[in-house]
């Protein structure tokens, strides 16, 4: 059996919103936008649900009035790896950051019916995976939730979610997989086409001029 | 037979790459305080320089106070952490020798207004931002889209974007509109209509005799809300009107613009080209739309009663009834039962001199209501806000009631102090009225600039005067 460490296996418990049209804004706030770091946007995500105050940048979980009854914060969900949503997850704003609270939090995975576009892309980004099944899958995978605490384990080369004795698969290209898998950097593999934008970019000059004029 | 948006990607495409996906070369990349400093860090890690300078523009939007008067720089922010980020990007715009349009400028603004106004946004071009009302460009005829840090990093390392090709979808909007209606309604319907995910995965083009008519000011804010509906990318090609904007704003000299120009003038999609998704909407019907609940689908005309669960189905009862509470509406309402406590006119939507007018036309003589107790002007530029004071905009502002601001995103999304308190309520002339956007627990209702000014000065949304 692979083992998670190898990245090919996400296994774990199931945190899971019931609503429509999660927007970034409700991933993360506004206010923790402020931060110039790329990690420990752990305490922040979903900060509007979690929480019964207004938190600022900086200010820690344990100083917060926890909102006992959101999903998160209760045991074992405050662990989980997985989360299930339905429609249009992450829509809204560019910000990365969102992901960021996602993979922080321990996020491994999101499970919707169909997400933002942008986000869909930043995840890959930062080794979460976004999987996409049809409203029916969806809606089954709620109705099992109602009963039980459900422990998922997602097999990332196969593509196929395993519950319990069942399989659900998935598609999601070869290349955004791979990147979750890899870890592979955007920039290095980019800049092996070097002369190929160099090329571009000459005749660019040369046919387009006025784009190269600045003030 | 190809769509412009088809000719936009094939006129940039650089390289497929053996994951299948394309590299497009970006022409012009514009940054903001928010989204940038954890690019460049990746930069200097990678010890990269930025790929083409010249590519690149910066100010700082998001964060800025909007009380700042004369003689104000960046460590004059009082909010710590906004100023460290503040900071952050004139260092590394100066570290890496970025244009910036900084704080002091009195070209600084909203990224997506200063863009076209200054004459670094053309047709044709391919554009990014850290920001997803990018797609806000578009109106000029540019592939436009917003995009996240690891790709605002990339963009600066190699000058090129990663990314697969988008669907097709046209949107035609047929017709005049009516009194008091502008695109703002326009661009709301039709979010209605094909909610928000309706255009995820394409690039719209919005055309038809409506975008035909309209300036390229109103076609921005059609633009820059596609990606309420889903869509990265919302694009007009362009016409004389636009051509007639960029002459008027272009520092480009005369002999290469008039090359350009040629170019632009054929930079349409071919007659039978195919989409994906064709819509057609006839908008002379359309009255103000006002949003009653937390997504930007959540719209209704101004006259409406606010939808009720009861008239859902079992799948949409739960988000009615999120929404509705979140918004404190109470079962019996109407949007006009609404009692309001802050006007925000002002965002990369709506801040432009043509929305500043037909909002001082309305409060011109007039005095804001008692119960709200702020109406904000946010100017979306430093260009603007001298435009408006010039044509003494600011003076039948103050006048009516309203607090005349310095440029910024401002409550657009309150990362600076102009924010709603827990349960205010507020008519914003923005663009998202997600829960929390304006402030904890605040509860936005989006609508038109001319709606906006009629709230301020009824107290609530009644009929305009
Ligand atoms: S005005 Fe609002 S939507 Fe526009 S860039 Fe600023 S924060 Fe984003």
């Amino acid at each position: 059996m692979k083992s998670n460490s190898d990245g090919l296996m996400i296994d774990g418990i199931v945190g899971y919103i019931d609503r429509d049209n999660i927007d970034t804004d409700q991933i993360i706030p506004t206010e923790y936008l402020k931060s110039i770091k790329k990690f420990g946007f752990e305490d922040y995500l979903f900060d509007g649900w979690r929480y019964h105050d207004d938190g600022r940048l900086g200010v820690k979980k344990e100083e917060r009035e926890i909102n006992e009854d959101f999903i998160l914060n209760k045991v074992p969900f405050n662990e989980s790896k997985i989360l299930l949503a339905r429609d249009n997850f992450g829509c809204g704003s560019s910000r990365e950051h969102a992901v960021w609270a996602l993979r922080d939090f321990g996020i491994k995975a999101v499970i919707a019916s169909s997400f933002g576009d942008i986000f869909y892309n930043n995840c890959f980004k930062n080794g979460v995976l976004p999987i996409h099944l049809q409203k029916d899958q969806i809606e089954e995978l709620f109705q099992t939730i109602k009963d039980e605490i459900l422990e998922l384990s997602v097999d990332l080369q196969k593509r196929i979610i395993t519950i319990g004795d069942k399989e659900v698969s998935f598609d999601v290209e070869d290349h955004l997989i791979d990147r979750i898998i890899y870890g592979l950097d955007d920039v290095d593999i980019t800049l092996k086409s070097k002369d190929k934008i160099f090329n571009f970019e000459k005749n660019r000059k040369e046919t387009m001029p006025w784009i190269f004029i600045n003030e | 037979m190809k769509t412009l948006y088809d000719k936009l990607w094939e006129e940039h495409h650089v390289t497929q790459l053996d994951s299948g996906e394309s590299l497009l070369y970006i022409d012009r990349h514009y940054l903001h305080e928010v989204t940038s400093p954890q690019a460049f860090e990746g930069l200097s890690k990678k010890n990269l320089k930025p790929w083409r300078l010249e590519a690149n523009i910066a100010t700082p939007d998001h964060n800025v106070p909007t009380t700042r008067g004369d003689d104000f720089d960046s460590e004059k922010i009082k909010d710590e952490i906004s100023k460290i980020q503040v900071v952050e990007l004139d260092k590394n715009c100066n570290t890496f020798g970025i244009k910036q349009f900084d704080i002091k400028s009195t070209k600084q603004g909203i990224v997506h207004v200063i863009g076209p106004e200054l004459g670094y946004t053309l047709p044709g071009m391919t554009i990014v931002c850290g920001d997803s009302h990018t797609s806000t460009h578009g109106a000029l005829g540019c592939l436009a889209m917003g995009i996240g840090t690891s790709e605002v990093e990339h963009v600066l390392a190699t000058q090129c974007l990663k990314v697969s090709k988008l669907k097709n979808m046209l949107v035609k909007f047929e017709g005049t509109p009516a009194e008091n209606v502008s695109s703002k309604d326009i661009v709301l319907f039709f979010i209605g209509q094909i909610g928000t995910a309706g255009g995820t995965g394409y690039a719209i083009e919005f055309a038809g005799s409506y975008i035909e008519q309209i300036s390229i000011e109103s076609r921005m804010t059609i633009c820059n809300m596609a990606i309420e509906a889903g869509a990265k990318v919302g694009l007009v090609a362009p016409d004389d009107k636009t051509i007639n904007y960029v002459r008027k704003n272009s520092f480009i000299d005369k002999e290469i613009l008039f090359k350009a120009e040629e170019y632009w003038s054929d930079l349409k999609s071919d007659k039978n080209a195919y989409f994906e998704k064709e819509l057609t909407i006839d908008i002379s019907k359309i009255k103000p739309q006002v949003t009653w609940g937390t997504s930007p689908e959540m719209v209704v005309n101004f006259d409406d009663d606010i939808p009720r669960t009861s008239d859902y189905s079992e799948k949409n009862k739960k988000n009615i009834e999120l929404a509705r509470h979140y918004m404190g509406i109470k079962d019996e309402s109407k949007l006009s039962d609404l009692v309001f406590d802050k006007v925000f006119i002002g965002s990369c939507t709506n801040s432009r001199i043509e929305d500043l007018r037909q909002a001082a036309e309305i409060v011109k003589g007039k005095s804001v209501a008692d119960n709200i107790s702020e109406a904000i002007v946010v100017p979306g530029s430093g260009m603007v806000k001298e435009q408006a004071e010039l044509e003494g905009l600011d003076k039948i502002f103050t006048e009516a009631g309203f607090i005349w601001r310095d440029p910024g995103c401002s409550m657009c999304l309150g990362m600076n102090p102009d924010q709603l308190k827990p349960y205010e309520r507020c008519a914003s002339t923005s663009n998202r009225n997600f829960e929390g956007r304006q402030g904890y627990l605040g509860r936005t209702h989006l609508m038109s600039p001319v709606m906006a000014a009629f709230t301020a000065i009824n107290g609530t949304i009644g009929e305009p005067l």
